[in-house]
């Protein structure tokens, strides 16, 4: 009885029926995230723009050195800005040319090309700094109150909804006015580059916590955590080696969701005045600019208007296309 | 039931007391931390090249000499009992609820701040209504028809919806509606019970820069709300009973779909009746949030104070209505 199992491996026709080709592999969760990932075609070339994105504002200062751009050169010859227009760029389209294909903002005519480059690296540093920190401040005091409970939880949640009836707007305005002058023994860009990431990312940490804190609380009874703790593992041990790698997929998602709020929120302070001061070009800050000459100069507000459209446009396809990947509820 | 409201109604009030002394205490530590003295707090309020007598004699009358705790229960008890103000020869008297008195301009900051509201009230509300009724609509079509032509269509235009900044799409229907095809040109402030027709008029286009970014969003969450709900058990229960595809939809789908919605409703409501700042800069309306950024601009710690604890107020009671109002629908809600 036991010859013709003991025969099967070495008969001649077993190893066709398993195709060598298509072999069966155990996949981790992030590979098959990764596979429905590259199925999403528009999320993919949201991906591809936030890539060249990086890349342009990471590159901005050797590209504008390349090229010879200066975002802050006036060019005001007569054949660029009309005197007697009081100062509007001469030509259609805000000026368009060969020397400025984007165009000059009136009065002073900076080029809008080098001015948008510039401003590309402002608002992706504050962005990806603000993310940056309220993403390390959710994420710690999010586990924290999943994980314990009792009283930590009932701290850790008070605090995040007196966080959440702040007029945040108001309070970052407020906050980048009184720190204006100089604080922190920084001065100029610096000075409000820091304030801007300190202000977007401090405030907006309670959306993050609230997340994380719902993930953990379902993580906290799954039973590789009493294992664990089984084992004799201590708090903070499972807290980072336990929970903390099962939460990457959420807090990835979110963050590339955050991304983008920032991008508009860095650009509403702008316009406003309060975030990146001029001359140091921003989006928000030529949208300032720009809306002064909506009637007379309208394509102005439209390179800024765009840039920022595209990014913030560009990271919501990649986030969402991330979360549909990494979320196998979804379709 | 009772006991629940007044339960939340307690804790609403301690969370806007604690909203305030934080907010009292970041703008008066801020200008500490950035390296200013009393002194020149003080300084502030007098007019040029003060003596150090009369810094000294604002400093007493006006309370910068004593701790922030003092101050701060000061500024409480001019709520609810006013406040007089020994300031230069004759004392000013601060009316209840005083919000605090501005030095610079000479001026209450709550009389100010109701001539502010019912712009910003008209701003919100019209907006609101708007962003409700086209998001919601908008996400429970897509939501049955998911991939249909309008689902793709409408799910697009919410992804470009939610990534326009405010101040772009403002800006940009000012130049198309109100230069460049002037049917909506010379926007001002009309009041509603003067003129209801140029009210809503001239905030047509305030409403929808605002309307089309919340629609947007609330069009996403609806739609992704509605898909869940609709896959549950108790919708195939209720159309195995019979009941009409509308009525599943609406009393049993909706309803359970629509509670995210609402609490994200209630957030972004209050947030806005403290001050659409972006909104009401671009069409220069002269609402809380002009007020706000020009308090913020001209300095003026009394005003910014007083705009802060009303635009925290806001946020505060628009959650403990929507808290309660899920109470009144929901038995489950009173129990946790």
């Amino acid at each position: 009885m036991t010859a013709p199992i003991k025969t099967a491996g070495n008969e001649p026709g077993a190893p066709a029926t398993v195709s060598p080709a298509k072999k069966i592999e155990g996949r981790s969760l992030g590979q098959i995230a990764w596979t429905r990932f590259k199925r999403d075609k528009i999320a993919v070339a949201g991906g591809v723009v936030v890539i060249l994105l990086i890349l342009l504002a990471v590159l901005a200062k050797p590209i504008e050195a390349l090229f010879g751009l200066d975002p802050d050169a006036l060019h005001q010859d007569p054949d660029i800005l009309d005197a007697n227009l009081g100062g509007l760029p001469i030509g259609n389209w805000g000026g368009m040319s060969w020397d400025h294909p984007l165009g000059v903002d009136p009065l002073q005519g900076r080029d809008l090309l080098s001015r948008a480059i510039e401003g590309s690296w402002v608002s992706l540093l504050v962005a990806f700094g603000a993310t940056v920190l309220s993403n390390t401040i959710g994420t710690v005091l999010g586990v924290m109150a999943g994980y314990y409970g009792g009283w930590v939880d009932t701290v850790i949640s008070r605090i995040m909804d007196v966080f959440l009836a702040f007029p945040l707007l108001l309070f970052a305005i407020a906050i980048s006015t009184s720190l204006q002058g100089g604080a922190f023994g920084l001065h100029g860009l610096p000075l409000h580059i820091m304030v801007l990431i300190f202000v977007i990312g401090f405030f907006n940490w309670p959306y993050m916590g609230r997340i994380v804190r719902g993930q953990t609380l379902s993580l906290r009874e799954r039973e590789f955590v009493h294992a664990a703790r089984s084992l004799g593992a201590r708090g903070p041990f499972i807290l980072f080696k336990e929970l903390l790698p099962n939460l990457v997929g959420p807090i990835l998602v979110y963050s590339t969701l955050l991304i983008p709020t920032n991008i508009l929120f860095e650009a509403g302070l702008s316009f406003l005045g309060v975030g990146i001061q001029p001359p140091q070009a921003s989006w928000g800050g030529m949208l300032n600019d720009a809306i002064k000459y909506y009637q007379v100069d309208p394509q102005y507000m439209v390179v800024p208007g765009l840039a920022i459209f595209l990014t913030v446009l560009a990271f919501n396809l990649l986030g969402d296309g991330l979360r549909d990947a990494l979320d196998p509820k979804s379709n | 039931m009772f006991a629940y409201i007044i339960r939340r109604t307690f804790a609403a009030l301690l969370l806007i007391l604690v909203v305030s002394a934080v907010t009292f205490a970041i703008f008066f530590l801020l200008p500490r931390i950035a390296g200013e003295t009393s002194d020149q707090l003080a300084a502030q309020y007098i007019g040029k090249n003060p003596s150090p007598e009369a810094i000294a004699a604002v400093k007493k009358n006006l309370g910068f000499d004593q701790p922030l705790y003092s101050q701060y229960w000061n500024f409480l008890k001019g709520l609810v009992g006013g406040a007089e103000y020994k300031f230069g020869p004759d004392p000013v008297t601060c009316h209840v609820p005083c919000f605090g008195y501005s030095f610079k301009n000479h001026l209450e900051v709550w009389p100010e701040l109701t001539k502010r509201i019912p712009v910003t009230l008209s701003l919100a509300i019209g907006a609101a209504v708007l962003w409700l009724v086209s998001g919601v609509t908008t996400g429970v079509i897509s939501a049955l028809k998911p991939r249909s032509i309008f689902d793709r269509l409408a799910m697009g235009v919410a992804l470009a919806g939610v990534s326009l900044p405010v101040f772009f799409t403002g800006a940009l229907l000012l130049t198309v509606f109100s230069y460049e095809w002037p049917i909506l040109d010379n926007l001002q402030y009309v009041n509603f019970t003067d003129d209801p027709i140029m009210w809503a008029r001239n905030l047509i286009l305030p409403w929808i820069s605002l309307a089309f970014l919340y629609s947007a969003l609330y069009a996403r969450l609806t739609r992704a709300g509605m898909l869940e709900t609709m896959s549950e058990d108790y919708i195939r229960t209720a159309r195995a009973k019979g009941l009409v595809e509308r009525k599943v939809v609406t009393r049993h789908g909706l309803r359970a779909a629509l509670t995210p919605v609402v609490t994200i409703f209630g957030m972004d409501l209050g947030l806005l009746l403290g001050g659409a700042l972006i909104t009401e800069q671009v069409f220069s309306l002269q609402g809380i949030g002009a007020f706000a950024v020009q308090a913020i601009a001209d300095n003026d710690l009394p005003k910014i104070l007083g705009v802060t604890l009303l635009a925290a107020f806001f946020i505060v009671v628009c959650n403990l209505v929507v808290d309660l109002l899920y109470a009144l629908v929901d038995p489950r809600v009173r129990l946790s």
